[in-house]
């Protein structure tokens, strides 16, 4: 755990003893996520269930995967229409060997009939099946991605797999999973100007550990997080990954409902083939009762292995100093260490109300001489909404370099390596030692805010003073 | 059959960007993948790694990438067995499922020292340091898990599952081509 200089201001409670044995105990969201995916009434933590994912997400990896796939001796996907399939991961191809994983990839999707391919225009996986509804409240997802966890934005169930496992789903439709323990996080109260959903995820990592929430399902509550954007919140389950959990979870709203109708009603728009069809199309109001109709929320006698609470209000701008995700301190200690690169993008923090915050920064103004900054639009929607904004002139203007809609050099694929002694400070979600590519750099994480101002500053800066 | 060999040891939070950097995720071959393990942790490591060697480490093993030439890269340079006080919970599956074995002991992975001998018993999950003489037990798989073990790795399971379900009752049949009973 990391050492913050402020007291912590969580409050752990003792955890709750795991004592079962009436069938009418609470069940957490992970409890009655996975009851329903097994087909079972109830389930309870600890238990093993086959699962039979909603939809079952690979990248640019679906190519290895399709060689474990085919050692099993199985011609056909059991359900095809279940895939969802990306390119994302090194878009467009830097070298011959990505190259040609996706051009595998290309010949999978068309032998299996995979309808939900997405090329390498489109974005990054989580951003891209949220904009195309294509995963809902209460389903579950399984992903050849640590950062599946992400859907728990909508209340749906989501957790990384590895490629074998996948290549178990595309041949029986299913999968063991261990149905997790839960914690359980509450944040009342109101983040104060210029504190973001990253800051506080950075805190909650920074004060519990990244093995705070290991093999955990974690769900937030409060105020602070129903008050939110739906971008802000699609942050927090997405660094949750960061610290160790299967899944997370934060109850679905309304919000939440009206955004997952409008984007179906489109993608079931754009695949109309014929007449007929549209006359069993559902309207956006029967199409947003469905989904309401199936999402869960967990009891509220339901049992946590540990319960903590955050004042959003007490919270601060936070950065992830090299080279770990709990390596956290407050902005303020950290201000004024020079940085080579800014890079403002990911499925943490590369949405239009990202850009948005960016650009307010960077408006009118010119990147400190010796940083570079780096703007990859999490997908094609994001990147046309903010070329719409005047956003993409504001960076362009200011001297920032704009990259193809996808996860760009957060793993060191291509699109901004560092060299070595360099720092970089980034809104991802991961700072690991040779991540972006070189063993000897550093990474720094922050909000876009930070980012943006400190790629002006030239150090790591406030951007409440720039 | 017992594993033995000596200990390469590690803090915690060893995350897959340490264990295999993201620009060899595209090998395949876990003796090429082998040949990068740990690098950007240990550039000695793969280079001096003997066959039989064991990584004892602290909590959170493998957390990150749900990269599952993590463990691969691993077994590809040599390594017998990893021990750690607990494991992050995708390289915990990935490790069982290529069949790299994994024991989760906090005692262990606190006691034993880089470069000591350890004996482990992969049936009883008992870790020994052949030089201090101690002895740790190791936190037992759930039963399932267990199963899955027993059999290899989960594709064993899955083609097994695979052909019951093309043939429940064991008598001959036409296989269905589709494989989708």
């Amino acid at each position: 755990m990391s050492q913050l200089s402020n007291e912590p201001m969580s409050q752990i409670e003792s955890p709750s003893p795991i004592t079962r044995h009436s069938s009418h105990t609470g069940k957490t969201f992970a409890e009655k996520a996975l009851a329903r995916a097994s087909g079972q009434s109830a389930v309870i933590a600890g238990q093993i269930v086959d699962a039979v994912p909603d939809v079952a997400l690979s990248h640019d990896n679906t190519a290895a995967i399709t060689k474990i796939f085919r050692a099993l001796g199985v011609a056909r996907v059991k359900y095809p229409e279940r895939l969802a399939i990306t390119l994302d991961h090194a878009v467009p191809a830097p070298t011959t060997v990505h190259a040609t994983n996706h051009a595998e990839t290309r010949k999978f999707v068309e032998e299996q009939g995979v309808v939900n391919f997405f090329e390498v225009w489109r974005g990054i996986c989580h951003q891209v099946l949220s904009e195309e509804a294509i995963i809902l409240p209460g389903q579950l997802i399984l992903g050849a991605d640590s950062h599946t966890t992400h859907y728990g934005w909508m209340g749906a169930f989501g957790a990384g797999i590895g490629r074998s496992e996948m290549a178990a789903i595309w041949a029986t439709g299913e999968l063991w999973l261990r149905v997790p323990e839960s914690i359980k996080i509450t944040v009342d109260g109101e983040l104060p100007l210029g504190v973001t959903s990253k800051d506080l995820c950075l805190r909650i990592i920074g004060d519990l550990g990244a093995d705070g929430g290991i093999y955990a399902s974690v769900e937030l509550h409060g105020g602070a997080i129903s008050e939110m954007s739906l971008e802000s919140r699609m942050v927090i389950p997405n660094m949750m990954a960061e610290f160790g959990v299967k899944n997370a979870y934060l109850p679905p709203d309304d919000a939440v409902f009206e955004w997952l109708a409008e984007r179906k009603v489109k993608s079931q728009k754009s695949k109309v083939k014929s007449e007929s069809e549209i006359i069993n199309h559902k309207s956006q109001r029967d199409i947003q009762s469905e989904i309401r109709n199936g999402a869960l929320f967990p009891d509220v006698d339901a049992t946590y292995a540990a319960t903590y609470h955050y004042d959003a209000a007490q919270l601060e701008p936070y950065v992830a100093c090299p080279h770990r995700v709990d390596n956290v301190k407050p902005l303020s200690q950290v201000r004024g260490t020079r940085v080579q690169q800014a890079f403002i993008g990911t499925c943490t923090n590369g949405r239009i109300e990202d850009l948005a915050a960016a650009a307010e920064i960077l408006r009118g103004k010119k990147l400190a001489r010796g940083t570079r900054l780096l703007v990859i639009p999490a997908s094609s929607q994001v990147l046309s909404d903010a070329l719409a904004r005047g956003y993409i002139q504001t960076f362009v203007d200011a001297g920032a370099v704009i990259g193809t809609p996808g996860c760009g050099p957060c793993m060191g694929n291509h699109m901004g390596i560092p060299a070595p002694g360099e720092v970089t400070i980034s809104t991802a979600n991961r700072n690991f030692r040779g991540r972006m590519g070189t063993r000897d750099a550093e990474i720094y994480l922050a909000s876009p805010a930070v980012v943006a101002a400190s790629a002006v500053a030239g150090v790591i800066a406030d951007p409440r003073e720039v | 059959m017992p594993i033995t060999g000596r200990a390469w040891k590690y803090g915690k939070d060893i995350d897959t960007d340490l264990i295999i950097a993201g620009r060899y995720c595209n090998l395949i071959d876990a003796d090429e993948l082998g040949k990068h393990a740990m690098e950007d942790l240990d550039a000695e490591f793969a280079k001096k790694v003997q066959r039989g060697d064991v990584v004892v480490a602290g909590s959170n093993f493998g957390c990150g990438s749900s990269r599952e030439v993590a463990p691969l890269a691993l077994k590809g340079a040599g390594v017998s067995a990893v021990v750690a006080e607990n494991f992050a919970r995708i390289f915990y599956r990935n490790a069982i499922n290529i069949g790299l074995p994994i024991f989760e002991s906090p005692e262990a992975a606190a006691a034993i020292e880089a470069g000591h001998r350890v004996e482990i018993d992969p049936a009883s999950g008992v870790i020994r340091d052949l030089d201090t003489q101690k002895q740790f037990k190791s936190t037992p798989f759930p039963e399932f898990m267990q199963m899955i073990i027993a059999k290899g790795g989960l594709l064993p399971y899955v083609e097994e599952r695979l052909a019951q379900r093309r043939n429940p009752d064991g008598t001959p049949t036409n296989a269905d081509e589709r494989g989708q009973n």
